[in-house]
């Protein structure tokens, strides 16, 4: 059996985050996810920091670690100089290494994660892109966004834009050869792997629930599974 | 309130801003939702101040959105980053300019590990080395663009055509002012004020003659959270940390939310939209929403600029009822224009309209 301790401690922002915490709660009252979802930082830490082997993986295999928004906010306060955003990032990419993400509704969200800004990043060498934000996906942009969408060239005309044209500007196509070094990038640093990690394993699970899974794309009934999916057991 | 002591702490958390020569990074939230901001910066730079400002169009994503969504490993982005520093280098510049708080984050994360573990940043120049050829100088002076303009808002006030003041009882206007989280929260010695006392905009918004608003939630998060908003099944946590944020800050009748951070821009201005949608809350006065402006947005409005060649009237909620109360003549007829004065249809269902 794994040590998942050990394995924690060769993750850096595991070593930065976790020195020694004396349980006193800041972080939870801090914490704008324990103001909506059940969840309590304080006690994350506090079971990590235990070094129990058992418990350490049912939190990897919990939703708990999928609630935090990774504001930060805890690093400010901590009086002893932890940052448990930095531990539940090191138990989230632990997770997804050993296959455990897709144990947990939340957990299984990072495939939607991957199909959307992953591959906006590879496609557009952008994370987020005016033409990648979908209203049907996104009905809280509102009418404007729309609008936006209807009208790109006139309105980023106007505004200076560059979109979808080589040179400097907002929004400008990036160059071919700039997203083959960002790949290459990917490939050299274990980015690559990791993606086909998370596809890998939720491809394993889209089979165990019966929900037809493809290669590319969102359209697809695993992603809308995972990216709407809400058992409404989260919150207080 | 007794201030005295407040500005003593926050005054030793000045940071050192470059003065010119600057390596601009773009950000992908801002220049995809807000492209009239990031122009307006780079007019402002280079045609007021005579400053030289460079932009490489090979700068692509700092990935910064998928690191915090949790796919994106550490030493992916580390050499992500190290390749935006190669560009640099090879441009010739050590003080780079950021547009975005999230990469300001990134960056600054970056900076502080490669202090700390030094093998790490000899790790991150083999990757990109091997992957590129390319090799890297950590940055002289690194800035948000928000630092830039709150260094030089005295020279912005000197050239104001208009001020932050209700023109009709001669009141400062109500600002609230949000930093964004990664802006200071991480790392408080790369930002103005610190976490403590964060005065980047607050510092703004007085030079320009307006009352920064002092209310309770004034640091909460505006709940982005990457994944809690990025999967639509989460985006209840969102919704409700701005809706926390909304409530604290309405008893003090604010005329306007200034931004930092373009995500935090979004969320604001479009969770407002989506209260008034769900049950007709609204947060601003006479049943109005509130405006909410980037900071390049504002500086352009208190130096004259058109406010429809800014883009002010791409966000959700309309700034018309802050444009009267500041006494700014805009013309409505040339709000949905092209660049050549061609009419466009003209959106349906705006709020404050």
């Amino acid at each position: 059996m794994w040590n998942y301790y050990d394995m924690l401690l060769q993750d850096i922002r595991f070593e930065e985050g976790l020195n020694a915490c004396m349980n006193c709660g800041v972080c939870t009252a801090i914490c704008p996810a324990a103001e909506f979802y059940n969840y309590d930082p304080r006690q994350i830490v506090d079971i990590v920091q235990s070094g129990d082997n058992n418990e350490i993986e049912k939190l990897l295999k919990s939703e708990e670690i999928w609630y935090c928004g990774e504001c930060m906010s805890c690093k400010t306060r901590c009086p002893r100089g932890n940052t448990p955003a930095l531990v539940v990032m090191s138990l989230r990419t632990l997770s997804q290494k050993l296959g455990f993400f897709t144990e947990s509704e939340k957990g299984r969200q990072q495939f939607a994660i991957k199909r959307t800004v992953g591959e906006n990043i590879f496609k557009y060498g952008y994370c987020v892109a005016t033409y990648a934000v979908s209203p049907e996906k996104h009905r809280e942009q509102g009418p404007i966004w729309e609008y936006i969408l209807e009208n790109t060239n006139d309105v980023y005309e106007r505004l200076g834009g560059q979109i979808n044209e080589l040179g400097a500007g907002p929004l400008r196509k990036i160059p071919e050869d700039a997203k083959k070094e960002l790949r290459k990038i990917f490939d050299v640093t274990g980015g690559t792997d990791f993606f086909k990690n998370i596809e890998d394993h939720s491809k394993r699970k889209a089979e165990e629930m019966g929900l037809q899974f493809s290669n590319e794309g969102i359209d697809n009934e695993y992603f809308i599974e995972v990216y709407t999916a809400n058992n409404k057991k989260h919150t207080l | 309130m007794k201030t005295e002591g407040k500005k003593k702490i926050w005054s030793e958390y000045q940071k050192e801003i470059a003065d010119d020569h600057f390596f601009y990074v773009r950000s992908c939230i801002r220049q995809s939702f807000f492209p009239g901001s990031e122009q307006f910066f780079l007019h402002f730079m280079r045609n007021v101040l005579e400053k030289d400002v460079y932009e490489n169009p090979s700068h692509t994503t700092c990935t910064g959105i998928g690191y915090h969504g949790d796919i994106v490993p550490l030493s992916t982005i580390m050499t992500v980053v190290a390749r935006h520093f190669a560009l640099m280098k090879e441009a010739g510049y050590k003080n780079i300019a950021i547009s975005c708080v999230t990469s300001f984050g990134i960056y600054t994360e970056i900076i502080e590990t490669w202090k700390h573990y030094p093998e790490e940043l000899k790790k991150t120049r083999e990757y990109l080395f091997k992957a590129t050829g390319r090799e890297f100088d950590i940055p002289e002076n690194m800035a948000h663009t928000s630092d830039i303009i709150y260094k030089f808002r005295n020279e912005i006030a000197a050239k104001a055509k208009n001020l932050l003041v209700n023109k009709k009882t001669g009141e400062p206007l109500n600002v609230i002012e949000h930093i964004g989280c990664h802006y200071s929260k991480m790392f408080p010695k790369y930002g103005v004020g610190g976490a403590e006392f964060p005065n980047v905009l607050g510092g703004m918004i007085e030079a320009w003659g307006g009352r920064v608003v002092d209310y309770p939630e004034r640091r909460h998060c505006c709940g982005f959270g990457f994944r809690q908003y990025l999967v639509q099944a989460n985006r209840g946590y969102s919704l409700s940390n701005s809706v926390k944020k909304f409530n604290s800050m309405k008893p003090y009748k604010p005329d306007l939310i200034l931004t930092n951070c373009p995500g935090c821009n979004m969320f604001m201005d479009k969770w407002q939209y989506t209260m008034k949608e769900m049950d007709g809350t609204v947060y601003g006065d006479n049943g109005e929403s509130i405006p909410v402006l980037t900071y390049e947005e504002l500086a352009g409005l208190v130096m004259g600029y058109n406010p429809w060649d800014l883009g002010v009237q791409y966000h959700m909620v309309q700034s018309e009822p802050l444009l009267r109360k500041i006494g700014i003549d805009y013309e409505p007829d040339n709000k949905f224009k092209t660049k050549d004065g061609r009419q466009m249809p003209v959106p349906k269902n705006l709020i404050n309209v």
